[in-house]
């Protein structure tokens, strides 16, 4: 059974996964206590638009993601409050960035297998280069994560009190959102661009239940989706469903029970 | 400037948007009052604050806070904004709340210490939260989570309290708690407060002193002498009629 | 030479036609409800549980409109169910949404190997709708329409302010119920035009462009089916034209239009407040 993991693949694949797993998880827990779950899916999908942007000129798709979405997260950090229904905006925004990815695709002239893809993870396709690139890019998210940390989780509670000792609320919400641009392109390896929720929102929204304080939470939260990595990879290495498939079904039934358990009226 | 004077404005005037919030406005509050600060909504009780926190600067005038220009993280002014609905899954606890008015402005993730927690234990004791300090702040209601703030506000030892609208959204039973518990404070440790509420009635026992927003000006002095139908109609510039009856005062004409 | 009157004349393209147009229009008249109740998100989601059914049928070999219909129904009327409080439930509609599109990926995986056919569900395919379908659609779409005249002003006056009608005796409930089975068949047909990603370009667009122009229940539902109804025409035809796909030019007119409305909407009242502000939004700090 554990035979598999003498191929270099899997062991890329397991590397990568862990990296993306830990920001996520990181980066999960701040989405959900700032209300931002579905700011980061449509991040997701307006990443796939410059992914798809990035095939047809040539480059590789992640630079066209990482454009794309850290340019529209901080757009959405420094417009976002002016705009009432912001909901509908960014699924506007959201929209449009997929048809602009469609007609991408469609242009790209039957490279159906990268769009592919790009839409649902490769994880099992991840090349050397990429561990170190993705290792590299973690680990400096993870860094400005923990340095931020305890200013910006004040500031999404609490953004006046924030305001007046000095943290600077504004743009320490630009730069969570840039964040979340980064970990949103990573994730994009292992989960692929449609079920960046999976990923990103399930295990931080189980784990905020389940854990009251900030350091445990996110810890909890981290745990749970290097643990869902995991078991992904390895259900789908020994047999012949996709990678995608099994973490968004452990994510779901782990939060399903928990959901419901811990529900408050 | 003598040493009782905490807070004195001088001529201050405020534009905004094209608006004149504050027009040539005086006043000065001394050290160990009790404030309530009333007016209607837009009249400026928020951007009194903002001028006193160093988030905003005067058009034109001088305010002087605890001997200087107002700047920003000052640990000396204590700020509990009006508590919000938190969404019930929060992953906070009551003390992490807290916590931040300690150190929540510091880089970092900060992991806790016997001495931080001691020094939350007490401030959750002095406004009698302790006994939910580990509960998730989603579950808890709103004149715990108001405790909350004003706990969170007094952690770094303050010497002026600002609280805006601490009683709004509360019970009777719950607001009283409250007044009495900045009473307990004000007298404890010789903090001077200044709150904003739209109801002047619970405060009349506790307040020394009130000061009226309105149109851009401003009126201060006990409550006897600032409720009346003669000041409020001056300062609204239309008749406004103050009536008591028991120890109850009711403005009529007006939003308070 | 091919002109473009002869290109009309196919009926693939009729069918198209047709078909599109419908859509459209019971599109537009459910997205003002949608945008009204502020259910946007759920009706995204709707799409992508609609996505898991079409592969599901795929794979077994029924009729893709009627998979869709079945699991969005499904979807839907749990949604309902809950009530009001699917307001500010981003979490759990996006934890369905991604696990309806996992069971979709699995689905597509073990009946084809072929990205594009993938690439396609997504995307849309009208220009490929068969005459069953538009049997279908007629059926669907209608019925939709004659259930919505029926419970029209109860319905708005429970999307504007829930206590109060039901304080009047409108089964609030019940009619949250309806409307989501309506919303859900709306989303399956709104599926074979723009596709599972695009569901947000034909349902909330044109209904939220409508609402920043205009406060008045039937001007903005007649707006919104106008603009539905171009977006669709415009699309198709500038499809046919260039071959470009059909649901990146109904996206991009509905996202231009959009946005266009919100400019004109400041323009003619400065001051004024949306119609559908969010409660239970409170805490989002951005």
């Amino acid at each position: 059974m554990f035979s598999i993991f003498q191929y270099s693949f899997i062991q890329n694949a397991f590397l990568t996964g862990s990296v993306v797993a830990v920001v996520g998880g990181f980066v999960g827990y701040f989405l959900v206590t700032r209300g931002l779950t579905f700011a980061g899916h449509a991040l997701s999908h307006i990443g796939f638009a410059g992914a798809a942007a990035a095939l047809l000129i040539g480059v590789d798709p992640i630079f066209g993601m990482l454009a794309f979405t850290m340019v529209a997260g901080a757009g959405i950090g420094v417009f976002g409050k002016d705009l009432r229904e912001e909901d509908i905006n960014i699924g506007i925004v959201m929209t449009l960035a997929l048809g602009l990815g469609a007609l991408f695709i469609s242009l790209y002239n039957g490279y159906a297998e990268q769009a592919y893809s790009i839409l649902f993870g490769t994880i099992l396709g991840i090349s050397h280069t990429d561990v170190l690139i993705t290792l590299a890019i973690g680990v400096a998210t993870i860094a400005v994560m923990a340095v931020i940390f305890r200013p910006l989780l004040f500031s999404s509670v609490d953004p006046e009190v924030a305001e007046a000792r000095g943290v600077p609320v504004r743009a320490l919400g630009i730069l969570f959102l840039i964040l979340v641009a980064v970990a949103v392109s990573m994730s994009v390896e292992v989960v692929g661009v449609l079920l960046i929720f999976t990923l990103l929102v399930g295990p931080a929204a189980t784990a905020t239940r389940l854990v009251h304080d900030p350091i445990g939470a996110v810890s909890a939260s981290v745990g749970l989706a290097l643990a869902y990595t995991w078991l992904g990879i390895f259900l789908a290495a020994t047999g012949n469903w996709p990678v995608t498939f099994y973490i968004a079904t452990i994510s779901f039934i782990v939060y399903l029970p928990i959901r419901l358990i811990t529900a408050r009226k | 400037m003598d040493q009782k004077t905490v807070i004195s404005l001088d001529g201050v005037t405020v534009e905004l948007g094209g608006r004149t919030i504050f027009d040539a406005v005086n006043f000065s509050v001394e050290k160990g009052e009790f404030v309530a600060i009333l007016g209607p909504n837009g009249a400026g009780k928020t951007t009194l604050f903002k001028l006193l926190l160093g988030l905003l600067k005067p058009t034109k005038g001088e305010i002087n806070v605890l001997g200087a220009v107002p700047h920003r993280g000052d640990g000396n002014i204590g700020y509990a904004p009006q508590h919000r609905v938190l969404e019930t899954d929060l992953a906070l606890r009551a003390r992490d709340v807290v916590g931040f008015g300690l150190d929540g402005n510091k880089w970092g993730i900060g992991f806790g210490s016997k001495k931080r927690d001691a020094m939350i234990d007490a401030v959750l004791k002095e406004v009698d939260a302790y006994q939910f300090a580990d509960a998730p702040v989603g579950h808890l209601s709103g004149g715990e989570q108001q405790r909350l703030l004003i706990a969170q506000a007094l952690i770094t030892d303050p010497k002026i309290l600002l609280l805006d609208e601490p009683l709004s959204n509360l019970d009777i039973s719950h607001a009283q708690e409250i007044i009495a518990l900045l009473t307990e404070i004000s007298k404890h440790r010789s903090v001077t407060i200044m709150l904003v509420s739209h109801d002047i009635n619970p405060l009349l026992p506790a307040a020394n002193r009130v000061l009226y927003m309105a149109h851009g000006h401003s009126a201060m002095g006990t409550p006897d002498e600032i409720i009346t139908s003669a000041t409020l109609s001056k300062l609204y510039d239309t008749k406004v009629e103050v009536i008591r009856s028991g120890d109850h005062v009711f403005v009529v004409g007006a939003e308070i | 030479m091919i002109t473009l009157v002869d290109l009309l004349r196919q009926s693939f393209i009729e069918n198209a036609f047709v078909a599109g147009t419908l859509i459209a229009i019971v599109s537009a008249i459910v997205g003002y409800f949608v945008v009204l109740r502020a259910q946007a998100f759920a009706a995204h989601a709707l799409s992508h549980v609609g996505f898991a059914g079409a592969t599901l049928a795929a794979l077994v070999g029924i009729s893709g409109l009627l998979g869709m219909s079945g699991f969005t129904v499904a979807a839907a009327l749990g949604m309902g169910a809950l009530g009001k409080r699917i307001h500010g439930r981003d979490v759990e509609i996006g934890m369905i949404l991604s696990f309806a599109l996992g069971l979709g990926v699995l689905f597509l995986r073990l009946y084809t190997n072929s990205s594009s056919e993938t690439v396609s569900v997504l995307f849309g395919s009208i220009l490929s709708v068969t005459h069953t379908d538009i049997l279908l659609t007629l059926f669907f779409g209608i019925g939709t329409l004659v259930v919505l005249a029926a419970i029209f002003r109860p319905l708005l006056f429970s999307s504007i302010d829930p206590e109060v009608a039901e304080a009047r005796g409108v089964p609030i409930k019940l009619l949250s119920i309806v409307f989501m089975f309506l919303l859900a068949i709306t989303v399956a047909e709104a599926i074979q035009v723009v596709g599972v990603l695009l569901v947000f370009a034909l349902i909330v667009a044109p209904a939220a462009a409508a609402q920043h122009l205009t406060r008045k229940p039937f001007s903005a539902i007649a707006i919104s089916v106008a603009l539905g109804v171009a977006f669709t025409w415009a699309g198709l035809l500038l499809a046919l034209a260039t071959s470009w796909p059909v649901s990146f030019y109904i996206a991009a007119l509905a996202a231009l239009t959009y946005f266009a409305a919100i400019k004109i909407g400041h323009f003619m009242r400065p001051h004024a407040r949306a119609v559908h502000e969010h409660p239970g939004r409170e805490t989002r700090v951005g």
